[in-house]
């Protein structure tokens, strides 16, 4: 099967995820189209997190599918390596390489991965350090910059492969509310530039902002998606309801 | 926590353990050793020294053989005690490490591959070694391994301080695959993740980003291995290797046996084994605790 741009570029059909004998997802499914902006957002220990792990692999599935432009991830014939050039991601505790500087570690991997032109990609590490403002901050090591600006640096990293897909993962969770809104800002531009984005979040104004769909999950399943405009004003679920009541 | 072959299996102890009676006691940690060299205070020669001066006396006593006959006997041999005796001391000390440290990192590589078959021969041999009397192995290294080796048709003889060598290496390998091990292990997973999701493949998150981490924090295990190596290596005394106690030995008797001379010798070696360990002791023991802060 060859994916065109017109199918989905993410796409989920029942997924199912055990931890042991505790099941986190419960057949859960939805489709991502290119360009699109999805948040998932739910109460904690809902399975958010595993869910957008599922999508590059990081963690295994036991039913159901997933396929990233087409390819089934879960197939134990794909080469994960060449899933994970097209599937960027970015965590909650940034987990920058404490042992390279800013710059080195947004031109790592498209050097020993990708095998690119070190000059080339250099050229493009300081541009994308430069374009998430960190400029001057190209040698600065990770232990030197503060917790917005680590994450800032895991973005441009993740960015530098030229990936397809860009995952967030609660990626503020672990930052104050004033550096909050430095992260929000790049990922606004980056979703205007059209990057697909899928972002595990706790930050609604900033869903209703820039999602084009917003999922709610709890216990493990989907309880209700839509569009922004719709989904914070006419939720019908009552534990959707419950949980907007508490956060907004 | 997801799992990364080989990186954090579920807890997996050594031999089993006594555990101390002493629940507040302090757990003895792997630099108990040189921690107590290191803590030693910097005059510890001067008492050696006291009692390598009483001992003549004492036993002069009986005998008529003085103080300054003893001393005067020490000061004749001790260049050669030193330059023929402790500095072999010390070249064996360097070639167990160099050894040691080489196959050492290769076993502890081992033991976390992703292979399980190698994981687990990798896990045996370390737990053999380090578990295993060193005096036993220095034995079975003597008697096991031929006195020459013929390899297409050249024969390369194996001299006994060679089988000493390759004797103690064996228990510092056994150790520094431990200490490469717990180094790799110490290294958040988050890492491996953040690595995996860059596309990075196993071989090289090892090698480009988990173990330039690890460095540093093996350096301090790896020189309290190598100070408790020095101090073992008069073990080879007893392979009739000529390392410094078997030359004070046959220096004692050359001067007739007398005891007077007994200790001054001993305390002469004692001296020489401290000025050379106890500097390495003190900078082991501040690399560790400078890097035991950080992450």
């Amino acid at each position: 099967m060859t994916w065109t741009p017109d199918q989905p570029i993410v796409s989920l059909t029942d997924v199912r995820k055990s931890f042991g004998d505790l099941e986190v997802l419960k057949g859960v499914s939805f489709d991502v189209m290119k360009g699109e902006v999805i948040c998932i957002i739910g109460p904690s220990g809902s399975g958010k997190s595993t869910l957008i792990r599922c999508i590059n692999g990081l963690n295994d599935i036991q039913a159901g599918s997933i396929t990233v432009e087409g390819q089934e991830v879960h197939d134990p014939k794909l080469d994960k390596l060449e899933l994970r050039k097209k599937v960027g991601m970015v965590f909650q505790q940034y987990n920058l390489f404490p042992h390279k500087t800013a710059l080195q570690n947004v031109m790592m991997a498209p050097v020993l991965v990708l095998k690119q032109d070190k000059a080339e990609v250099e050229s493009r590490a300081r541009a994308l350090l430069a374009k998430v403002r960190l400029q001057g901050k190209e040698d600065s090591y990770p232990g030197e910059l503060s917790g917005g600006q680590q994450q800032r640096v895991a973005i441009a990293r993740s960015l530098a492969m030229n990936p397809d897909v860009m995952l967030f993962d609660e990626v503020t969770a672990a930052l104050d509310p004033e550096t909050v809104k430095e992260i929000l800002v790049t990922i606004r531009e980056l979703a205007e530039e059209g990057m697909t984005c899928m972002l595990v979040t706790h930050e609604m104004g900033f869903a209703r902002e820039v999602a084009d769909h917003i999922y709610f999950t709890d216990r493990g399943v989907i309880v209700e998606h839509g569009p922004p405009s719709t989904f914070f004003s006419e939720a019908k679920d009552p534990r959707t309801q419950e949980f907007l009541g508490q956060i907004l | 926590m997801r799992r990364v072959a080989g990186i954090n299996a579920p807890g997996r102890t050594d031999l089993p353990v006594l555990k101390p009676f002493d629940l507040k006691a302090v757990t003895p940690d792997g630099y108990i050793f040189t921690r107590w060299v290191a803590n030693l205070p910097s005059w510890t020669p001067a008492p050696i020294l006291l009692a390598a001066l009483l001992w003549p006396l004492i036993a002069s006593a009986q005998t008529g053989y003085t103080v300054f006959d003893a001393f005067d006997a020490l000061w004749r041999w001790s260049t050669f005690l030193v330059w023929s005796g402790f500095f072999f001391n010390v070249l064996i000390s360097l070639f167990a490490m160099a050894i040691g440290t080489v196959f050492g990192a290769a076993l502890g590589l081992g033991q976390i591959s992703p292979n399980p078959m190698l994981r687990r021969a990798a896990w045996f041999f370390t737990q053999l070694f380090r578990n295993s009397p060193w005096l036993v192995i220095l034995f079975i290294v003597l008697l096991a391994f031929p006195f020459q080796v013929t390899i297409f048709g050249v024969t390369i003889p194996i001299p006994d301080w060679m089988k000493g060598v390759i004797g103690l290496s064996l228990p510092i390998m056994a150790n520094i695959s431990e200490v490469v091990r717990g180094a790799v292990q110490s290294v958040p997973t988050a890492q491996w993740e953040a690595a995996e999701s860059l596309a990075f493949s196993r071989r090289q998150i090892l090698w480009q980003i988990i173990l330039p981490q690890c460095y540093k924090r093996m350096l301090p295990p790896w020189m309290n291995w190598y100070a408790i190596l020095t101090m073992a290596t008069p073990l080879c005394t007893l392979l009739g290797i000529e390392e410094v106690i078997t030359l004070s030995r046959q220096a004692m008797e050359s001067e007739d046996n007398h005891p007077e001379l007994l200790v001054p010798f001993y305390g002469f070696v004692l001296i020489l084994f401290f000025a050379y360990c106890y500097p390495i002791a003190r900078f082991t023991i501040r690399l560790e605790q400078k890097y035991a802060v950080k992450l």
